[in-house]
C-alpha cells in the first residue's frame, strides 16, 4: 500500500483512483462467501418439495415460485401475513422505546461519575451475562396484567436489550467532547435540551446502528414470542418457519421460501438506513 | 402496569413542553435513569433474583422442593462439564477474535475509495439480517460431507473435505466460522461507526505530514477507533461465551457431546425439564462470565478514560 | 426536527402498542356468543397431527353445530414439552390440548393440572389406558394411533437376495452380510436427527422384558442398570456391532430422517429402525412404496420370545384450567374423539399407520404392507410390548447424544451404557424418585 495524496474525503484511502485490484478481489471474494450460500436460499425456495429435499445446489427443474409462495402465505389461515404485523409492531414499538431510554442512562451514566456507576455498570453488564428466567418473567408480568399481551411483550424486549444498547451508547457517547457539554449549559440549556437537542443528534450514526441491530434481534427474536405471547393469532414470523420444519418432516422449499420472505422486512430496513451511514459518513459524525 | 408505558409517553410530552422552568444541579440528572431502570428492575432483576432462588430447589414447574446446593454438586458432576468448559472458551476466543480483526480490515475497506462498496456492505450485512435458524439450516445443508456444496467444491480441485459437522475435531470450529460469517457484519458496522467518526483533521493532518496508509492505519485508525474496538470485543466475547442458539441450531452439541458448549449443556437439562437444574447452570455460567468479562471491562474502561 | 421526530415515534410506538395490541385473526372470525362456545385445541406441528387435529375439530362441529374448535400448534420434542408446562403451570393452557401419554403425561402432575374424564373409558385399549392414567383415573382421549419402533425393510431388496425375516440378532448380522455382499446398505442410520439413533436401544424392550420379566420395575426402582444387565446392554452393543462391521451407510453421521427414508424406498439401504410412524412421510416423499416396505420386531437373543416394542398414540387432555361452558363442550369433544366416529375422522384425515386404541375401531384395508405386518405381532399372545417410557417414569435425556457416539464409534458399547446410567441418575433424582 503505497501513499497518494488526494482531495477525497474518505478517512481512509486517499487515492484519485478507485483501488480497482482490491475492489475485483472483494468482490469475487463476496461472491463466493457471502452470494453463494444466499443463491442457496434463493433457489431451494422455488423448486419442487420433491427436487428440494434432495438439498442440493441445482438448477430447479420447475421453478414454482408462485406456487411456493402462495402455499407459504396461506399456511395456516394466513397466519404469515397476522405475524408480518405482529412483528413490525413489536419491533418499532420496542426498538423505539429502547433507544431513548438507553441513550439516556448511556449519557449520564457515561458524563457523571457517582457512587452510582459501578454498581449501574454491573447490572448494565450482568443484562448481557445473565440468561432471562422465563417462568419468573410470567409470574411478574401476570401480576401486572401484561401476560399474553403486545405491551408486555414489548417491555420484555426492551428490558432485554437495554444492556447491548447501553453498551453502545456509552462507547460511543465517550468520543463527544464534554466542551460541548459545557457550551450547551452556559447557552442555559437544562438536561433535556441538552440531552435531546446536542447529543441525540450527534449520535446518529450509532442511533442507525443500534436500530439496525435490535430491529433484526427483535424482528428475528422466536423464544421471547414463545413463551410470553403464546398463541397462534400472536404469532411472530420466526414462528412460521414452524409450520414448514418438523421433527419428523420438512418441506424444504417452503421452509425455505418462508426464510426468503421474512428476511425481506430487515433487508429493506437496512439498505435505507445503510445510505444514512454513508451520508453520515460525508457529513462528518463529529463537529466540532 | 401500563403506568409504564404512560411514563414514557408522558416524558416525552413535558419533552415537547420544552424544559423551562426546570433547574437541575448537574447537566447529567440521576432521573435520566429511572424510566429504563424501572422497566429493568421489574422485568430483569426480579425474575432473575427469584431464578436464584429455584436454583436451590427441585423445580418442577408445578412445585419446588427446597434441596439446598445439591443442584451444584450434580452440575458439577456433569460429565459433558469439563469438556463443555473447554469448549466454551475455544469457541468465545476463536470467533471473537476473528471478528476484531475481519470486522476492522472489512470496515477499512468498506470506508475506503472501492468499487461497488454499497453492495459489498450490503452483501456482508447481509447475513447479520437473516434469522439463526436460517443460517443454521442453510449451513448445514452446505457443510453436509457427502452432498454438500463446500465439499463437492473442493473435489473439484482434489480436496477430500471433512465431515465438517460430523467429524468430531471439526464441529466446533465449523460452528465458530458460521458464527463468524454471521456476526462479522455487526463488527463490521460498529467499526464503521467509530471510523467514520474520526474527525478528518487528523488524517488531512497526516497527509502534510506525508505519512503512509500503514501509518494512518496504526497511528489514527487504531488508537482512535478504540472504543469501537472494546465494544466488538465485549460484545463478541460475551455472545461467544453464553452463545448457544447456532450451535444448537447446527449441531445440538455433536456428535455426541463434541461440539457441547455450557450454554448448550444448561440448555438440555432445561430441555429435560430439570428447571432448578438449569438455573443452577445459569449461575454457574454467570459466574465464569462475570470473572472473564469485568476485569477485561474495568481494563478496557480504564483505557477509554486514558485517551 | 431530530428531536420531534423522535418524539413523534415514541408517542406513535406507544399508542400502537396500547391500541393495536396484535393483528388478531384475518382468516376467520372468532365471534362468540348465542350460546356458540369456541375450544382451542394445541397439538404439536407435525403435518400429520394438524391435519388429524383439523379433521377432527371439522367432523366435531358438524355433529355439534354451537361448537366450534380452533387449532393452534407448538413445536414438537422438548422444546414443546417446556411450553406445555409453562404454559399449565401459568394457568394458560388451551381449553383441550394434545400431548404425549405414559411419562411425559405423568410429568404434567395431572392430579394438580388437569381434570379427569370418564364416560369413555370402557372403550379404551387397555393397554392405552395405562399409559393416560395417573392415581386409577383416566384423562386422555386417544390421538392417532399406536405406532411400533421396529425395522423398516425394503421387501424387494429381501426377494431378490432371498433372505427371510430374522427373528435373532445372529439372523440379522447373517443378513446384513448377504446384503453388503449385494452393494445395498444394509442398515440405514441418520444421525443428523439424534433422536432416530435410539431405536436399537428402545425398540429392543421388548427382548429386554422378555429376557428378564419385571425389568422396568427393577429399573424404576434403581435395581436394574443397562451397564449391568446384559439383555438391556444389548442394545447398545448392537449399537455398537453395525458400525464396528462396516454395515451402516457412509453418510450416517449427517444423514436426516427423509434421506434415510428416502434410501429405503429406493432399495440404496434395506433395512432402517424407525418408529413406524414414519411411513406416512415415506408414503407422501415416494408414492408407490405402501406395499414394498414390510416391517419386523427388533431381533433378540431368543427367536422365540422376539416381539415388538409399542408406543401407546398420544391423547387429547383437557386442562384444569378450562371450566363453565367450555368445560361441558371440551368433555364432549373429548368423547368424541375417543369414540368410533372419532376413528373414522383421523382415518379420513390422515392414513393410519397403525391400529386406533378405540376399542371396535377397525384399520382399513387399503393400509400398507408395514401396517399389517404390525398388526401381526400386536394380534399375536405375548407378540408385543409396550415401550419402557410407558412403564417407568426414568429416562435419561442424553440418551440420543450416548447412542450417537456409540453409533459413531466415539465410544464403546459399554462405556455408553454407564454414561448412560449415570444420566438417568441424574433424572431419576431430579424427579425426586425413591431409592436414587
Amino acid at each position: 500500500m503505497t501513499a497518494v495524496a488526494s482531495s477525497t474525503p474518505s478517512p481512509v484511502s486517499r487515492r484519485p483512483r478507485k483501488n480497482l485490484v482490491l475492489s475485483v478481489v472483494a468482490i469475487l471474494l463476496s461472491v463466493v462467501v457471502f452470494l453463494v450460500p444466499f443463491a442457496f436460499i434463493l433457489l431451494t425456495a422455488v423448486k419442487s418439495r420433491q427436487q428440494a429435499s434432495r438439498l442440493d445446489f441445482s438448477w430447479p427443474t420447475q421453478f414454482q415460485f408462485v406456487q411456493n409462495f402462495l402455499d407459504v402465505v396461506q399456511a395456516r389461515d394466513y397466519m404469515l401475513i397476522i405475524a408480518f404485523i405482529n412483528s413490525t409492531i413489536l419491533t418499532v414499538a420496542s426498538v423505539s422505546i429502547l433507544v431513548v431510554l438507553s441513550a439516556m442512562v448511556a449519557f449520564v451514566l457515561q458524563r457523571r461519575r457517582t457512587r452510582w456507576t459501578g454498581l449501574i455498570n454491573f447490572l448494565v453488564l450482568s443484562g448481557l451475562i445473565i440468561p432471562p428466567a422465563v417462568v419468573p418473567t410470567i409470574w411478574v408480568l401476570e401480576k401486572f396484567g401484561l401476560f399474553r399481551t403486545m405491551p408486555g411483550l414489548i417491555l420484555v424486549e426492551v428490558a432485554f436489550g437495554l444492556s447491548f444498547c447501553v453498551l453502545l451508547f456509552r462507547a460511543f457517547i465517550a468520543t463527544i467532547p464534554r466542551e460541548l457539554d459545557e457550551a450547551a449549559v452556559i447557552d442555559g440549556a437544562g438536561p433535556l435540551r441538552l440531552f435531546f437537542r446536542v447529543i441525540l443528534p450527534l449520535l446518529r450514526s450509532v442511533i442507525i446502528t443500534v436500530v439496525v441491530v435490535q430491529s433484526v434481534t427483535i424482528f428475528n427474536d422466536f423464544v421471547n414470542p414463545l413463551y410470553f405471547l403464546p398463541g397462534d393469532q400472536n404469532a411472530t414470523v420466526q414462528l412460521t418457519l414452524y409450520n414448514f420444519s418438523s421433527a419428523y418432516s420438512t418441506q424444504y422449499n417452503l421452509l425455505f421460501m418462508d426464510i426468503l420472505l421474512i428476511t425481506i422486512p430487515p433487508l429493506i430496513m437496512f439498505l435505507f438506513f445503510n445510505k444514512r451511514i454513508v451520508a453520515g459518513m460525508t457529513a462528518g459524525a463529529v463537529k466540532g | 402496569m401500563t403506568t409504564l408505558i404512560e411514563k414514557s409517553s408522558a416524558r416525552s410530552r413535558s419533552r415537547a413542553a420544552g424544559p423551562a422552568g426546570k433547574r437541575a444541579k448537574s447537566p447529567y440528572p440521576h432521573w435520566f435513569y429511572l424510566p429504563a431502570a424501572v422497566v429493568y428492575a421489574v422485568l430483569f432483576i426480579v425474575p432473575t433474583v427469584t431464578s436464584f432462588y429455584f436454583s436451590m430447589t427441585r423445580w418442577t414447574l408445578f412445585d419446588s422442593k427446597f434441596i439446598g446446593f445439591d443442584n451444584y454438586v450434580t452440575f458439577f458432576q456433569e460429565p459433558a462439564l469439563v469438556s463443555g468448559l473447554t469448549h466454551t472458551i475455544v469457541y468465545a476466543v476463536v470467533t471473537s477474535g476473528l471478528k476484531v480483526v475481519l470486522g476492522l480490515l472489512l470496515a477499512i475497506l468498506l470506508t475506503s475509495q472501492i468499487i461497488g462498496r454499497g453492495y459489498l456492505r450490503s452483501v456482508v450485512f447481509f447475513p447479520v439480517l437473516v434469522s439463526t435458524i436460517g443460517v443454521g439450516l442453510t449451513f448445514t445443508i452446505l457443510m453436509d460431507p457427502e452432498q454438500g456444496l463446500i465439499n463437492e467444491s473442493l473435489a473439484l480441485i482434489g480436496i477430500d473435505g471433512p465431515g465438517w459437522l460430523t467429524d468430531p475435531s471439526y464441529a466446533l470450529l465449523s460452528v465458530a466460522l458460521v458464527d463468524v460469517w454471521k456476526g462479522v457484519g455487526l463488527a463490521t458496522l460498529i467499526y464503521i461507526a467509530g471510523i467514520v467518526s474520526i474527525p478528518q483533521e487528523y488524517f488531512e493532518a497526516a497527509r502534510v505530514d506525508g505519512a503512509s496508509s500503514w501509518q494512518n492505519f496504526w497511528r489514527i485508525i487504531l488508537p482512535l477507533a478504540r472504543p469501537a474496538t472494546f465494544t466488538v470485543i465485549l460484545l463478541s466475547l460475551i455472545g461467544g461465551l453464553r452463545s448457544f442458539d447456532l450451535i444448537w441450531a447446527m449441531t445440538r452439541g455433536g456428535p455426541g457431546f463434541t461440539s457441547d458448549v455450557i450454554a448448550s449443556v444448561i440448555y438440555k437439562q432445561y430441555q429435560a425439564g430439570f428447571y432448578g437444574l438449569s438455573t443452577a447452570g445459569n449461575v454457574v455460567l454467570f459466574l465464569l462470565v462475570t470473572a472473564i468479562i469485568f476485569p477485561l471491562s474495568r481494563y478496557l474502561n480504564k483505557k477509554e478514560v486514558d485517551l | 426536527m431530530k428531536r420531534r421526530t423522535i418524539a413523534i415515534s415514541v408517542l406513535a410506538a406507544t399508542a400502537m402498542a396500547l391500541g393495536a395490541c396484535s393483528a388478531g385473526s384475518l382468516g376467520s372470525s372468532d365471534d362468540e356468543g348465542g350460546g356458540k362456545v369456541t375450544l382451542s385445541f394445541l397439538t404439536d406441528n407435525q403435518p400429520e397431527t394438524v391435519k388429524i387435529a383439523e379433521g377432527l375439530a371439522k367432523d366435531f362441529t358438524a355433529k355439534n353445530p354451537d361448537i366450534t374448535i380452533k387449532v393452534e400448534t407448538r413445536p414438537q420434542g422438548t422444546e414443546g414439552d417446556n411450553i406445555v408446562k409453562t404454559r399449565l403451570s401459568t394457568g394458560d393452557m388451551t381449553d383441550v390440548f394434545q400431548y404425549n401419554t405414559g411419562s411425559l403425561f405423568q410429568a404434567l402432575a395431572p392430579a394438580k393440572n388437569l381434570t379427569a374424564v370418564d364416560g369413555f373409558t370402557d372403550r379404551l385399549d387397555e393397554n392405552f389406558a395405562k399409559t393416560v392414567t395417573a392415581d386409577s383415573k383416566v384423562y386422555g382421549a386417544p390421538f392417532g394411533n399406536f405406532m411400533a419402533g421396529a425395522i423398516l425393510y425394503n421387501k424387494d431388496v429381501y426377494a431378490k437376495l432371498g433372505l427371510q425375516v430374522p427373528k435373532t440378532w445372529d439372523d440379522f448380522m447373517a443378513n446384513n452380510a448377504k446384503i453388503k455382499a449385494s452393494g445395498v446398505d444394509p442398515v440405514i442410520q441418520t444421525y443428523g436427527e439424534t433422536w432416530t439413533s435410539q431405536l436399537f436401544i428402545l425398540g429392543d424392550y421388548h427382548n429386554v422384558e422378555a429376557a428378564e420379566p419385571g425389568w422396568a420395575d427393577k429399573y424404576t426402582k434403581n435395581q436394574a442398570k443397562y451397564a449391568t444387565s446384559p439383555a438391556a446392554l444389548a442394545g447398545f452393543q448392537h449399537l455398537q456391532q453395525v458400525h464396528d462391521e462396516g454395515y451402516i451407510n457412509k453418510d450416517f453421521a449427517s444423514a436426516k430422517l427423509t434421506d434415510g427414508l428416502n434410501k429405503l424406498a429406493k432399495g440404496e439401504g434395506a433395512q432402517y429402525p424407525i418408529l413406524s410412524a414414519m411411513l406416512s412421510q415415506l408414503i407422501a416423499d415416494n408414492p408407490g412404496t405402501e406395499n414394498k416396505i414390510g416391517l419386523f420386531a427388533i431381533p433378540g437373543s431368543d427367536a422365540a420370545k422376539n416381539g415388538l416394542t409399542v408406543w401407546s398414540p398420544s391423547a387429547v387432555y383437557m386442562p384444569s384450567s378450562t371450566t363453565g361452558d367450555k368445560a361441558e363442550a371440551a368433555k364432549k369433544f373429548l368423547d368424541f374423539v375417543a369414540s368410533a366416529d372419532g376413528c373414522a375422522s383421523q382415518a379420513a384425515a390422515s392414513q393410519p399407520t397403525g391400529p386406533f386404541a378405540v376399542k371396535g375401531c377397525k384399520v382399513p384395508d387399503t393400509v400398507p404392507q408395514a401396517v399389517k405386518d404390525m398388526q401381526a405381532y400386536i394380534d399375536q399372545q405375548g407378540g408385543s410390548s409396550l415401550a419402557l417410557e410407558f412403564l417407568s417414569p426414568v429416562k435419561g435425556p442424553a440418551l440420543e447424544q450416548i447412542c450417537v457416539e456409540v453409533g459413531s464409534g466415539i465410544r464403546k458399547a459399554d462405556a455408553g451404557a454407564k454414561l448412560y446410567d449415570e444420566d438417568v441418575k441424574k433424572q431419576a433424582q431430579q424427579l425426586g424418585l425413591e431409592g436414587w
